[in-house]
């Protein structure tokens, strides 16, 4: 087996050395570059373990390091993704920001999907991994399947992350939106997610629990889901095999119709069904109350996933889609608004008698939080599908609005919970360093959204007001310029609800660092009055004759 | 157009139905009236103990407490 692997990455290298030289394009090579150099350090560090003793492990010892790296991987990938997301906010807003020294490479075209991937892939992703590692070992009572492949999965995830990020930057993109990276790194990340499913699905299969717990549920449903739109919508035949180029197998409607039904999902199955899945353990969890209706888990898991698939067609009203079909999607996204809130009332309603720990509890506030804008998301989302009310909100900064409080809400403050929830319990410490830092945070990053998803409401139904404001003679009366000036006052405003947003995020960071270092936070006792040498005993200390 | 005709008639007729029998029951599942252990059993799952071995919650097996740990809460 170890001489098969390093044969096989010792080709590895050949290859990629090949591909670094010949490729058609410089993202190509670069990737070919980094390629080698993963390869090649993979390849002496096999030499080097190869007579070292395979490690023994019982079934009850949980795999814990896989979910310490994620867990900081999280953090790190997160604050990247902001950092870019402040960077690019600003750029619409100050257009000078797009640095003549970095053109193309630092233009917001490119950064724009490195940040939505960063967010989304690199944050989200990286949190729904060590979650759903941390807690399939939990609920199923079992060490997780596979071994090392859960490594591969890891590392693997990395470098798709990796290479998907630096050919945003070199312009290898096929342009299709959450969906840019080119086709070899959608065929490695294919392979990575397959063997995400081997060790979910066989620590599942192998568990010591009778019954499959609702959250597995929701990473099951996130995990198979993925890789069927993955898969479908990055159907695409490379121009070389020495280049990143590739053409879409659909074209026209039909590929923007696969486009959506892969991007809606995108945010139903990875935004949606894994962070429930999050949801339903780290809420019971926190709040020591088992889930609120076990009933309606399953009937809102149902529920969701046969109709979160069908809302796609709602991203293309008024386009040349047929009519029936973002009909259709409307229907369906309006009555998804159901379910979500069941998911919703679930989870706020386990905190039935415990609603106190809000007060208390930094966990529990982002918790609550957290529910609360998948609540206020969830609603939006249908209002704004109706097509009606897509005619005013589409292509404006509504949407992009709407998106955020989804994604800064929901599943950021999710995440947040989760760090402060397992950082103290992976690294075997008490609590967080400091219980202040978190309240800091979450005020830090309640006002970001605020200041986010005010100003993109103001800033997109303007917008979309002056699109269609015609004279009485029946000409626009706007043209796209004026709307662009007009708008940047929010774009201020959104840019510092970012830095607010990023600010908190920070403050975790610290926060992690001093708990996992083992700092213990400095306590000096309250000084008190000594009392005079005579009076030590006082009357009412002496006791009663 | 053969394929689709066909396809596009069968989605929306017994594919459908079949989809929607297959979400009826998932609803009676849910609700069936004998399965109510079951469902406390797996409502209960995260809040037994956190190491494993402990899924009875016996009082001999040696289980980590942590510090949030508590008396289960009906």
């Amino acid at each position: 087996m170890m001489v098969f692997r390093l044969v096989a990455l010792a080709l590895v290298v050949l290859v990629a050395a090949y591909a670094a030289d010949q490729g058609r394009d410089l993202a190509f090579r670069i990737h070919g570059l980094i390629i080698l150099l993963v390869a090649g350090v993979l390849f002496l560090w096999e030499l080097r373990r190869s007579d070292a003793p395979a490690p023994v492990h019982a079934l009850s010892d949980y795999k814990d390091d896989v979910v310490r790296a994620g867990v900081i991987a999280t953090a790190f990938w997160g604050m990247a993704g902001l950092a870019v997301g402040v960077l690019i906010a600003f750029q619409l807003a100050f257009p000078a920001l797009n640095f003549d020294w970095g053109a193309p490479f630092t233009n917001f075209g490119r950064l724009r999907p490195l940040h939505t991937s960063a967010v989304i892939f690199a944050f989200g992703g990286n949190a729904l991994l060590a979650a759903s590692f941390y807690i399939v070992q939990r609920t199923s009572r079992v060490r997780l399947f596979g071994g090392n492949l859960v490594w591969f999965v890891f590392w693997g995830y990395q470098l798709f992350i990796v290479l998907a990020a630096t050919g945003y930057l070199l312009g290898a993109t096929q342009s299709k939106e959450y969906a840019e990276p080119e086709w070899y790194i959608d065929i490695w990340l294919t392979i990575v997610w397959v063997c995400y499913l081997i060790v979910f699905l066989g620590t599942i299969l192998r568990r010591k629990e009778r019954h499959i717990y609702v959250a597995n549920w929701f990473f099951l449903a996130f995990i198979i889901t993925i890789a069927m739109l993955h898969v479908v919508n990055n159907l695409a035949v490379p121009v070389s095999i020495w280049g990143s180029k590739s053409v879409q197998l659909f074209s026209g409607v039909q590929d923007a119709m696969t486009q959506w039904w892969y991007g809606h999902n995108a945010v139903g199955f990875f935004l949606t069904a894994g962070f429930l899945g999050m949801m339903y353990y780290f809420v019971p969890k926190q709040a020591n109350r088992p889930v609120y209706s076990y009933k309606l888990s399953i009937v809102h898991f149902w529920a969701l996933i046969f109709l979160y698939i069908w809302a796609g067609p709602h991203h293309l009203h008024y386009t040349a889609l047929p009519d029936w079909a973002s009909t259709l999607g409307m229907v369906f996204s309006v009555v998804l608004w159901m379910p979500s809130w069941a998911g919703m009332m679930n989870g706020l309603m386990t905190l039935n008698g415990a609603w106190d720990k809000i007060r208390t509890d930094p966990i529990i506030r982002f918790l609550v939080a957290s529910l609360a804008f998948y609540g206020m998301a969830t609603f939006e989302g249908p209002m704004m599908s109706i097509r009606a009310v897509n005619s005013l909100s589409h292509y404006t900064d509504w949407t992009v609005g709407h998106v955020h409080s989804g994604a800064l809400g929901w599943n950021g403050m999710i995440i947040f919970a989760m760090v402060y929830f397992l950082t103290p319990r992976l690294w075997n410490r008490g609590s967080m360093y400091s219980n202040a830092a978190m309240n800091w945070h979450f005020w830090l990053a309640m006002i970001g959204i605020v200041l986010y998803a005010a100003s993109m409401w103001v800033s997109g139904i303007m917008e979309g007001l002056m699109w269609r404001e015609v004279d009485d003679q029946g000409f626009l009366v706007n043209s796209f310029a004026d709307t662009v000036s007009a708008k940047f006052p929010m774009y201020v405003v959104r840019g510092l609800g970012g830095v607010l947003y990023l600010g908190g995020a920070a403050l975790m960071c610290w926060n992690m660092w001093m708990t996992i270092r083992g700092y213990q936070p400095v306590t000096q006792k309250v000084a008190t009055m000594t009392p005079p040498a005579g009076a030590t005993a006082a009357p009412a200390a002496t006791p009663a004759e | 157009m053969e394929t689709y005709s066909f396809l596009r008639a069968f989605a929306d007729s017994w594919f459908l139905i079949a989809m929607f029998t297959f979400f009826l029951g998932a609803c009676a599942f849910a609700f069936w009236p004998t399965l109510r252990g079951a469902r406390e059993d797996a409502a209960g799952i995260p809040l037994r103990d956190d190491a494993p071995g402990c899924a009875k919650n016996c009082a001999a097996c040696a289980c980590k407490t942590d510090f949030l740990e508590g008396p289960h809460n009906g």
